[in-house]
């Protein structure tokens, strides 16, 4: 059977699975879309942001 | 050219038309052969005398009040007797760790900037639209901004009895103002009002590099250029003389995190601290600008695609023409 008879029969043929399929592709794409990018700006501005100075001043406070 | 607006019934009268030329003079009523009353009506008016007086005198007043109220016409070229200082000079472009598509504040010098807003320019400079609450999470601690506010008294109530009274300052109040209204700034201040600094980046020209420019710009004043008394010369400032001195100093402040407090590292701290004030929202909007610039653009490429995809059938077709073969033959 052909890779697109596959794909065909496993998410497009029922309504209820190519609705299901297509919210949590959009759920799955959305966290990982998200965080793809919070990595890639928390590396651009690595020390810059809050979070990497943040311990500095958390540990003089509690003393 | 007249001709080709009457009918040809009229066309053969063209000889004894030709003898009352007079009557095609604009200011006489016209009848052409095709023309109805009504636009005959339309050109009388548009050629009375009453119409071109009182358009005449619509545009004459118009230009009138136009100028009363903005004193020059648009558009129209002006020269000024003016020098280039009177702009000030143009600041040159700092490498801001901010200034980048991709890059964030530097949250430890918007830290260091606070501390010299707060020792230095908020002896003179409100700061109003930023709130305690929102240092945290930004530059300062949850405890240490509260720490901050509780210095500071601030006026409450009514209370049950109906007095004001004071209370230590919480997350939720406002930095508090050196002066407590608009004339006592100015009277502290030689006759010149200290702006309020939380949105002085948006509204300068130049933005964080005009303010970096200004705060180490200042020299003595150049040979020929008189500067009043209790007035400074900086020739970023437009005009040259500004009424704020010099404020910052090397070791002015001691930052806690060690850094040395040269007068252009206080400069750049300050400039980034306002920036922020400016700007609370810019790590966030620029991190929502990727998101979006990504998706839009796979949204077009898409777009692109399909459009191709769609057409691509219709636009490549070969229409063939076949002509009826010619059955008599020759
Ligand atoms: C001694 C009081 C005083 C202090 C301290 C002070 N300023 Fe000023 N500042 C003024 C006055 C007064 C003006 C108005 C100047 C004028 O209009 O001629 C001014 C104007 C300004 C302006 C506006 C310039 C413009 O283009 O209109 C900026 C920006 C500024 N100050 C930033 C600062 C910063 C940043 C600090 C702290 C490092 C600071 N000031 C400290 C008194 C002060």
């Amino acid at each position: 059977m052909p890779l697109s008879t596959t794909i065909y029969n496993t998410f497009f043929k029922r309504n209820s699975i190519y609705v299901a399929t297509v919210f949590s592709a959009a759920f799955a794409f959305g966290i990982s879309f998200d965080s793809g990018v919070q990595s890639f700006w928390d590396k651009w501005n690595q020390g810059k942001q809050w979070k990497d100075i943040r311990h500095k001043y958390v540990q003089d406070a509690e003393e | 050219m007249l001709s080709s607006r009457l009918s040809t019934g009229a066309f053969r009268k063209a000889g004894s038309m030709a003898a009352s030329r007079s009557t095609f003079l604009p200011s006489t009523k016209v009848r052409f052969a095709s023309s109805s009353s009504s636009s005959n009506a339309f050109e009388s008016f548009m050629n009375s005398r009453a119409t071109l007086a009182s358009v005449s005198l619509f545009t004459a007043g118009t230009i009138a009040w136009y100028t009363h109220l903005y004193g020059t016409l648009p558009f129209l070229g002006e020269v000024h007797a003016s020098h280039l200082s009177d702009e000030g000079l143009h600041p040159p472009k700092y490498p801001w760790p901010h200034s980048g598509y991709f890059d964030s504040f530097d949250h430890a010098s918007i830290r260091r900037g606070y501390q010299v807003y707060r020792e230095v320019c908020a002896a003179c400079h409100s700061l109003d639209r930023i709130a305690w609450r929102n240092l945290v999470g930004v530059s300062h601690t949850v405890d240490e901004a509260r720490a901050m506010a509780e210095e500071v008294e601030y006026q409450d109530g009514p209370n049950d009895e109906g007095e004001m009274f004071m209370r230590p300052g919480k997350l939720a109040d406002y930095m508090p103002a050196p002066y407590p209204n608009e004339e006592a700034a100015r009277a502290g201040n030689a006759g010149a009002l200290p702006p309020d600094l939380s949105l002085i980046v948006k509204a300068r020209h130049g933005g964080a590099d005009y303010i970096f420019s200004l705060l180490t710009g200042y020299i003595d004043p150049p040979a020929g250029v008189e500067i009043r008394e209790g007035m400074n010369y900086n020739p970023f400032f437009p005009g040259g003389a500004i009424s704020m001195a010099r404020v910052l100093f090397d070791g002015l402040v001691e930052y806690d995190d060690g850094t040395p407090a040269t007068t252009s590292q206080m400069a750049k701290d300050v400039v980034t601290f306002l920036n922020w004030a400016a700007e609370p929202e810019h790590d966030e909007r620029k991190k929502t600008g990727i998101k979006a610039v990504i998706l839009f653009s796979t949204l077009f490429a898409l777009s692109l695609y399909t459009k191709r995809f769609k057409w691509g059938p219709i636009k490549n077709r070969k229409i063939l023409y076949n002509p009826p073969t010619d059955k008599t033959g020759h």
